[in-house]
């Protein structure tokens, strides 16, 4: 039988305000153990949480970048659970009625040849809990509770992605989104964003959804990709083998490359949801949201979508420009020109420039480049008035300093020779001199064409153009 | 003259007239301690330390001539479901024995700001659970107007101190009557104020949504005193409210021409104990001859009272004790290798038969299934509750009642079929459901020699015309502050 894939995903990122969601305390990793916690998010007897409004606002954002529609009267409520990470014994979150709901995150796909639009079902903020550490050096657990009050969002999505491919890619796209909007710091080695998969198989055609298991507290976006295909695989050989799938949470233990059950459907926690009483509704002002609209930035798939659309760069190409927006604002500027090719341009940009800055250690905006600059450069490679290899010696000079490309161009004497009476002169020479390699090429050998090029470039000083050589030299032998 | 039988506005005033210094009225108040204690029980834990040294600041003030705040040496008793900073808060349950709050409840703050003498944590039902001050962990006070009687609860310790005079004024916490019944029972004043006006942070919550911080005191101006330094936005809660509740002690003794009284016919009903009827009926006519207007209204759905709190109250409960693990704080069971064996050794072993009672019938109604019938009936009752009452103060300004249908009764009494059918906050709880303030006065004693109460309520944040009805009935009575001969 022909299966379908289907998997929901449920993404956890932690917003990067500067205090925690219900109290003053920092909001930071990596702190000493305990030191940044307080009574209410340790859960002392008689404390309360007061909402910090940059969390609404955070989600509110995220909210917008998915396409959701903004709640303006949301709920908190209480999901109730024991464990020793979670001091109060419930985490604040939004269970019934949300901050965001029924968006759609459009995400691209295979090189950028097709796209998708992911359902958002819905997107909600809560507390984090704190960490159990366990240690060969003492028995037990010991508990750090810096991360307990940490902001969360959680984003939920509707069961449309078909393979570990596209919900990678999904999670791509809403990290990268998380970034351009500068709410959480996305480390994922510091297990800012994690997510739950959850997966299930259906008959090609089908159109009811088959029993899912849910995998939680992925941390890497490749881990998520492999627990996947590992559980389309169980799923499959169970249902091949004529049994049945049952509804189950599973834990994935991506070191053993597999997963382990970690409790059926019987025994799954009821978490008891109500009304959080210590908060009164989450209110939205449309204002707020007004403000958040028109402070949007482009979004990152969108960037990619137009770029592939406008300058049919490459899928690669466009992924380094959504990284390094310095980069892709200084490209958009240099496409203003109107005359240049995008992928030369992109080029230029993402080769020769990035190269410079890497061996230096520098940013764009370290350097002496502008838009003009580089145009003009490109301009006199495009023109032939310089050769390529010329152009990227003007521009070692020119990147860090005050020069002109046209005025690097006379002082090094790097500009091309293209007229055929001086070049022609250079090519008789040549061939005079290489009598072994004419006569090659009178065999058919006619590769060694490029060698004669090569030996007129080295007459030249480089400052032939090598394709009126190239021209010149192929004439001329058939005259010999 | 004892300093301890004195109202806090008497010592107020002495204290600046130098007629007496902060210390000797704290030394009068532990003295009195040291007499009664040990019959009526109040005290889980003695400041006396603290509280002298509160004493001498004041004193110091006093002699540079320093302007000093309201309640200034003047003792104020706090209920042990209230956190204080270093000082032992248990909630009355063994749970919590040995447990230092590293912070102090706000409204703790508020009178250390304010320099009252805190001579230390007075008893409750365990976690506030109950009306007789008998299940707390660690003793059990005795009404000191009858000593086989209970002083109410669940501040029970609060109205017991302050009729016995073993403090001045003093905190009570008010989810479903727990102020207001044991004010009635020990002939003191007891108020619920509006809720969200009372910052909660730092009480050592029952049930969220009705739990009240209140002031409870021997005079209608003390209990204003109280409530004046107590009350107001903090932004440590976000409930609680941004408006602020006037001038509660110039606001006393306006005149009530033409102030419409409510007696709800639903609270003047048969099975209250008729002298209290008859008291409650003779206070609503006194102040009707002070020029107030006497009108019958209805709460049809007072008999759903006990029903919502029952399913609101013990599902925030079962929710908000569920962090009494044994993992950071209070008490842990001994011998125990899992965290869940643990949980539940400690929680078996730390928590009395009411606690896990309401735990237990708690998370029944949270359980998946049946929470839709509870939960959803209880909050569509409670919104039907508010309409009455919104429709009530159309047709008057306050509402006047007895405040139980019962005097105190005694220790380990059986419940019976009566206290089954008329529970003891009958009254009362509806004003936690609502959130509207209410406050219990005395209005006299039975022929057999206990307290009886009076319940005065109004809408949201008529706290201060509440107090100002009251003091115009203290009036009448001729003073509440009455001294029991503990027997």
């Amino acid at each position: 039988m022909d299966y379908e894939v289907v998997i929901g995903l449920e993404v956890h990122a932690e917003l990067n305000t500067k205090t925690k969601i219900f109290c003053s305390c920092k909001n930071s990793f990596g702190a000493e153990v305990n030191t940044n916690c307080c009574p209410v998010c340790t859960g002392m007897p008689g404390t309360l949480p007061v909402l910090n409004q940059k969390v609404v606002e955070y989600a509110v954002k995220m909210g917008l970048a998915c396409g959701c529609s903004i709640s303006e009267i949301s709920t908190m409520d209480r999901k109730n659970y024991y464990y020793p990470d979670l001091p109060k014994a419930y985490q604040i979150t939004q269970g019934s009625n949300q901050i965001c709901k029924n968006g759609g995150v459009e995400i691209v796909l295979d090189e950028g040849k097709s796209r998708k639009v992911i359902g958002i079902e819905e997107i909600h903020i809560e507390e984090d809990a704190g960490k159990l550490l366990h240690d060969e050096s003492f028995s037990g657990s010991l508990i750090d509770y810096n991360r307990c009050g940490v902001p969360l969002i959680e984003i939920v999505t509707k069961p449309d992605m078909r393979s570990a491919e596209e919900a990678r890619a999904f999670l791509e796209t809403i990290k990268s989104i998380l970034q351009y909007l500068n709410i959480s710091d996305c480390k994922m080695q510091e297990g800012s964003i994690r997510c739950d998969v959850n997966v299930s198989l259906r008959e090609k055609g089908s159109d009811t959804y088959g029993t899912r298991c849910e995998m939680k507290n992925i941390n890497t976006f490749s881990g998520a990709e492999r627990a996947i295909r590992y559980e389309v695989q169980r799923q499959k050989e169970i249902l091949e083998a004529g049994g049945t799938i049952e509804q189950e949470t599973l834990r994935w233990d991506d070191a053993k490359g597999r997963n382990f059950p970690m409790r059926s459907k019987g025994d799954a926690a009821d978490y008891r949801y109500f009304p959080e009483p210590d908060l009164y509704t989450v209110v939205v002002e449309p204002q707020l949201i007004e403000r958040l609209k028109a402070e949007q930035p482009e979004l990152p798939n969108a960037k990619t979508i137009r770029y592939l659309e406008d300058y049919q760069l490459p899928l690669t190409d466009i992924n380094l420009f959504i990284e390094n927006p310095d980069k892709a604002d200084f490209f958009e500027a240099c496409m203003g020109n109107g005359k240049l090719k995008p992928r030369t341009v992109s080029n230029w940009i993402l080769v020769d420039i990035t190269r410079i800055l890497n061996e230096k250690n520098k940013t764009l905006a370290d350097t002496n480049m502008n838009p003009d600059k580089l145009c003009r450069l490109i301009s006199l490679v495009e023109e032939g008035k310089i050769s390529s290899t010329a152009g990227r010696t003007v521009l070692d000079e020119i990147i860090f300093s005050e020069k002109e490309p046209e005025d690097v161009v006379k002082e090094k004497g790097l500009a091309q020779v293209s007229d055929k009476g001086a070049l022609e002169a250079i090519a008789k020479d040549v061939l005079s001199k290489n009598e072994k390699a004419v006569n090659d090429y009178k065999n058919g050998k006619t590769n060694v064409l490029g060698f004669l090029v090569g030996q007129c470039m080295k007459a030249s000083k480089g400052q032939g153009n090598p394709a009126i050589l190239r021209e010149l030299l192929s004439n001329l032998i058939e005259t010999l | 003259m004892q300093l301890y039988t004195l109202s806090a506005s008497q010592l107020h005033d002495m204290l600046r007239n130098k007629e007496c210094s902060a210390v000797e009225i704290a030394n009068s108040v532990f003295e009195r301690i040291e007499q009664v204690e040990d019959r009526v029980e109040a005290y889980i834990t003695l400041t006396k330390e603290s509280a002298l040294e509160t004493a001498r600041l004041v004193d110091e003030k006093l002699a540079k001539g320093e302007e000093l705040p309201l309640l200034a040496g003047i003792p104020v008793g706090v209920k042990d479901n209230l956190a204080t900073k270093g000082v032992q808060t248990t909630s009355a349950s063994k749970m919590l024995e040995g447990f230092l709050p590293p912070y102090d409840a706000t409204v703790v703050a508020k009178i250390k700001d304010s320099l009252a003498v805190i001579p230390g944590k007075l008893n409750l039902d365990e976690f506030a659970m109950g009306s007789s001050c008998q299940t707390s962990y660690y003793k059990k006070t005795k009404n000191p107007w009858d000593l086989t009687r209970v002083p109410g609860g669940s501040s029970g310790g609060s109205s017991a101190a302050l009729a016995a005079g073993e403090a001045i004024l003093a905190f009570g916490t008010d989810t479903g009557g727990s102020i207001r019944q044991p004010g009635a029972f020990c002939h003191v004043i007891g108020m619920k104020p509006s809720y969200g006006s009372v910052s909660r942070y730092g009480l050592f919550a029952l049930s969220s949504s009705m739990d009240q911080i209140g002031p409870m005191g021997k005079t209608v101006r003390d209990t204003a005193m109280l409530l004046s330094v107590m009350s107001g936005h903090d932004p440590m809660d976000a409930t609680s409210s941004e408006r602020d509740l006037g001038d509660l002690l110039g606001g006393l003794n306006n005149s009530i021409k033409g102030l419409r009284i409510g007696l709800p016919k639903e609270y003047f009903c048969e099975g209250v104990d008729p002298q209290i009827l008859d008291a409650a009926h003779k206070a609503a006519k006194e102040l009707e001859a002070q020029g107030a207007v006497l009108v019958e209204v209805s709460l049809p759905s007072t008999p759903y009272a006990m029903p919502i709190y029952n399913v609101l109250g013990n599902m925030e409960a079962a929710s908000n004790l569920a962090r009494y693990d044994g993992v950071r704080y209070g008490f842990r069971a001994a011998d125990v290798s899992s965290y869940s064996e643990m949980f539940e050794k400690t929680r078996t072993e730390g928590m009395g038969d009411e606690v896990k009672k309401r735990v237990l019938l708690g998370n029944l109604v949270l359980t998946e299934g049946r929470k839709h019938d509870y939960y959803r009936r209880a909050k569509y009752a409670q919104a039907m509750m508010i309409r009455e009452f919104d429709e009530a103060f159309e047709q008057c300004d306050v509402l006047l009642s007895p405040a139980t249908p019962r005097v105190a009764f005694e220790i380990n009494a059986p419940i019976d079929e009566h206290m089954k059918k008329f529970a003891n906050d009958m009254f009362l709880t509806p004003s936690n459901i609502a959130g509207i303030p209410s406050l219990s006065v005395p209005c006299g004693i039975t022929k057999a020699g206990l307290p009886m109460g009076l319940q005065l309520c109004g809408p949201m944040f008529s706290d201060g015309l509440l107090l100002n009805v009251a003091q115009i009935y203290e009036n009448i009575y001729g003073g509440f502050n009455k001294m029991p001969e503990l027997k």
